[in-house]
């Protein structure tokens, strides 16, 4: 049978393909541009289909903790909010990290600081992905760029949060969350049995059976040197997934004289952008992180001496460039355009950067 | 009876519950805390709900309540217990779940978990240790920290225009549809301990069958915190600590 | 080839709706559509608008800066976005509610007397209809066929005995709608 191509937004996205990978629980607290998610999941009713479990919390904060207590639980659990609700999260998915929890969180950020704007934003690139929370943690962090990317990055996001006992979380913003495309949803798989999640989440809080000793998830350890092994142990793990979880994009990067670097919605609007330019003969390639945690650092280091000029397109003040900068050496010329505040740019606005910024 | 024939197997009256394990014990001596692990320890087996239950324990003296009683647990943020109980609860409705906290954690930085729980009827037993003082950190005023009384945040005594009053937080949570169970239990007294006890085992079965949030808090001492010794802080606590915070079941329904 | 559309009015005259329903017509056709609300406190009272793009290829960005089309149902939206429509381009606008009227000679503009009708006929509520019906007279980029096929998808069941007042309505857009020259 084929698939159906439904068209909704990526908000509604997240929330059905949660409800087909049969996650556990949701637990939300209601921010603009985000609420889809939970209105959609409330209105699904999961409960009485998969089993699934959808709350709404007191707070940002409640519900982080409840995820952290269901994750403790070995349970596929998740949940989502907006940037300012972030920042209240940002306490629990240090402890999930110290716990060495998996759990999927999601961002549809808004402009900042404070409470800001509602409207679209890349301002928490280094919230996400240089720490935000407390301690030397790291979080997975994928950045889709399309409403089958908000879909598809629900399964990557817990597969690969559970492979490496890592919080992960969908980096997304008000365009990817409110804009409606095609999608195609995943099959509906079941929910894992107690059984199941015994077996593959031993150190799961889920009662203690005769034959094991008693779990206990914690990410409290007061002797320093065991705390400094239980850290270096996270720096391994934190390498092997370097190493092996990266994913790009690239385009049109074969012949380009210049490139831009764009993730989520900036990299949607680049591409116009760069259709605009080779129009006009200016070949322009994009490279497109699709994780941001590990960042494709290497990738990237192949065209330091390839390209004339890189410019990072960022809805921010100049975030990503950083990490840009450091996978280049700075052996190319690198420069940001963004527009703030929730102001998004347009594919002429790009084009004119490119050029006042780098072909001059 | 001589020496020999108490010893005999067959005449002993009490013993260790099963489920505290051998680990020695961080708290003080004198302190309230040892007396409810063990408490939950034997309901929880009486109940034979070993193998089902999971405790969050708090931040705060308890922090370490993992480290006694040999069941699954799961070490919550400070005030944040009764949200990871909530999850872990609705995501295993045949386990029994219990957090463990202080008054710090549960009346100060967890004021909103606590109250949002309980107006939810989550299926949850919390269990609340009330000794007036962040006992953890160093003997802090805490949230029901008597007026007058001096702690190190408040050297001079507990002042109502500086420091607002005594919360009593427990009162508050009696008005919620949610709670089903809410009563004030001591453990100075054998008589005290078996009373508790029997509050505490009602609150467990509660959750099972779905009744909705118990809460079971209990009037302790902090023989450190209070500079005190064991013997005395009891009499401190039922002359100051009883009259602000009455003893007995609030509400049962 | 790729239509890329702008409708733009006061919240709460189905301008975000109508987006929709041509993003559905487009789906019942196999294209790729992209939809792209203004979002947040505009919705209620304040300005409204949504950028949709249908196209036989690939959509890369769903923010635009120019339009083949733009629908403006007021006078904030007209002045904001007149300037937006591409040369040769197509803009149309209700009269209703319009003071000052579009001015630019290198592009064809349309007026279509949607709000009037709709009251005067009792069928408010499907202003929006007739404005898409007039719009796909101008630019029959999608089959009548397939917008009721991406109405009837667009709407809970429980509204499906609108569709027929909606049909009518579309077809009462393509009446209504006259080329200003």
């Amino acid at each position: 049978m084929a698939e159906e191509v439904k068209l909704m937004k990526g908000n509604e996205a997240i929330a059905h393909a949660a409800i087909r990978y049969g996650v556990d629980g949701y637990f939300g607290y209601p921010i603009t541009p985000q609420s889809e998610i939970m209105e959609t999941l409330m209105d699904e009713k999961p409960w009485e289909t998969t089993g699934m479990v959808v709350l709404q919390a007191e707070s940002e904060v409640a519900a982080i903790n409840m995820v952290y207590g269901g994750a403790a639980c070995g349970k596929r659990v998740m949940t989502s909010s907006s940037s300012p609700g972030i920042s209240l999260k940002l306490e629990g998915i240090s402890y999930m990290a110290g716990a060495e929890l998996p759990g999927l969180i999601i961002n549809v950020m808004r402009g900042g600081p404070g409470l800001g704007t509602i409207q679209p934003s890349q301002a928490d690139y280094f919230q996400t992905v240089k720490g935000g929370g407390h301690g030397d943690y790291r979080l997975i962090t994928l950045a889709p760029a399309s409403v089958q990317e908000m879909a598809d990055h629900v399964a990557l996001g817990f597969d690969l949060s559970f492979k490496y006992n890592n919080p992960a979380m969908i980096l997304a913003d008000g365009v990817i969350g409110q804009m409606m495309e095609k999608v195609i949803l995943p099959e509906q798989k079941t929910r894992r049995t107690e059984e199941e999640i015994r077996k593959a989440q031993p150190w799961a809080a889920l009662g203690k059976s005769a034959d094991r000793e008693r779990n206990v998830v914690t990410s409290l350890e007061l002797d320093s040197a065991a705390m400094e092994q239980n850290n270096l142990r996270f720096q391994k793990k934190y390498k092997t997934i370097e190493e092996n979880e990266v994913l790009y994009e690239e385009l049109l990067c074969d012949d380009a004289d210049y490139l831009i670097v764009a993730f989520g919605s900036a990299s949607r609007i680049s591409q116009k952008a760069i259709q605009m330019a080779r129009n006009e003969g200016i070949k322009v390639g994009l490279f497109r992180p699709i994780t941001l945690w590990p960042y494709p650092a290497k990738a990237l280091n192949a065209y330091k001496e390839k390209v004339k000029g890189i410019l990072t397109v960022e809805l921010n003040a100049g975030q990503m460039i950083e990490d840009v900068k450091l996978a280049v050496e700075c052996k190319t010329q690198v420069e940001h355009y963004g527009r703030l505040g929730g102001i998004v740019p347009t594919p002429q606005d790009v084009l004119s950067a490119l050029k006042e910024k780098l072909i001059k | 009876m001589d020496t020999l024939e108490i010893i005999k197997p067959e005449n002993k009256v009490y013993g260790k519950p099963r489920l505290m394990n051998d680990n020695p014990m961080h708290y003080c001596p004198g302190c309230s805390h040892g007396v409810v692990h063990k408490l939950i320890a034997e309901v929880v087996d009486d109940m034979g709900m070993a193998e089902k239950t999971i405790g969050i324990a708090p931040v705060g003296c308890a922090v370490f309540a993992y480290n006694y009683i040999d069941i699954d647990w799961i070490e919550a943020a400070h005030g944040r217990a009764p949200a990871v109980a909530t999850a872990a609860k609705r995501l295993n409705p045949d386990k029994m779940v219990f957090s463990y906290q202080g008054d710090g954690d549960l009346a100060a930085i967890g004021t909103a978990e606590t109250i949002h729980a309980c107006n939810r009827g989550e299926n949850i037993v919390i269990v609340f240790i009330n000794n007036a003082i962040y006992g953890m950190t160093g003997g802090q005023m805490a949230p029901t920290t008597l007026l007058g009384m001096k702690t190190s945040t408040c050297p001079y005594g507990r002042n109502e225009h500086l420091n607002g009053y005594p919360l009593k937080i427990s009162d508050l949570l009696v008005q919620l549809e949610g709670t089903c169970l809410v009563t004030r239990e001591t453990v100075h007294t054998a008589a005290a301990i078996k009373k508790a006890k029997k509050m505490l085992r009602k609150g467990f079965e509660n959750s099972m069958n779905g009744k909705g949030t118990s809460v079971i808090e209990f009037v302790s001492t902090c023989a450190s915190g209070w500079k005190m010794t064991p013997d005395q802080s009891n009499k401190w606590m039922m002359e100051n600590m009883v009259p602000m915070y009455p003893l007995g079941i609030l509400k049962d329904k | 080839m790729q239509h890329e559309i702008i409708i733009a009015g006061f919240g709460g005259q189905g301008v975000l709706s109508m987006g929709k329903i041509l993003a559905y017509s487009g789906l019942m056709e196999g294209k790729e559509v992209s939809w792209y609300p203004s979002y947040g406190p505009e919705q209620r009272g304040g300005t409204a608008n949504v950028t949709v793009i249908l196209s036989d290829e690939r959509i890369s960005s769903p923010v635009l800066n120019e339009f083949d089309i733009a629908i403006v149902l007021n006078q904030p939206s007209l002045e904001k976005f007149e300037k937006t429509v591409k040369t040769g381009g197509i803009l149309i606008y209700d009269g209703y509610g319009i003071t000052q009227k579009p001015t630019r000679k290198d592009i064809r503009i349309f007026e279509i007397d949607a709000m009037n009708t709709a009251t005067k006929e009792g069928n408010a509520k499907a202003f929006n209809m007739i404005v898409l019906g007039g719009m796909l007279k101008t630019t029959p980029m999608v089959k009548r066929e397939s917008v009721m096929a991406g109405l009837k998808k667009s709407l809970p069941e429980r509204h499906h005995k609108l569709l027929p007042m909606n049909e009518k309505a579309i077809m009462r857009g393509m009446e209504l709608i006259q080329e200003v020259k």
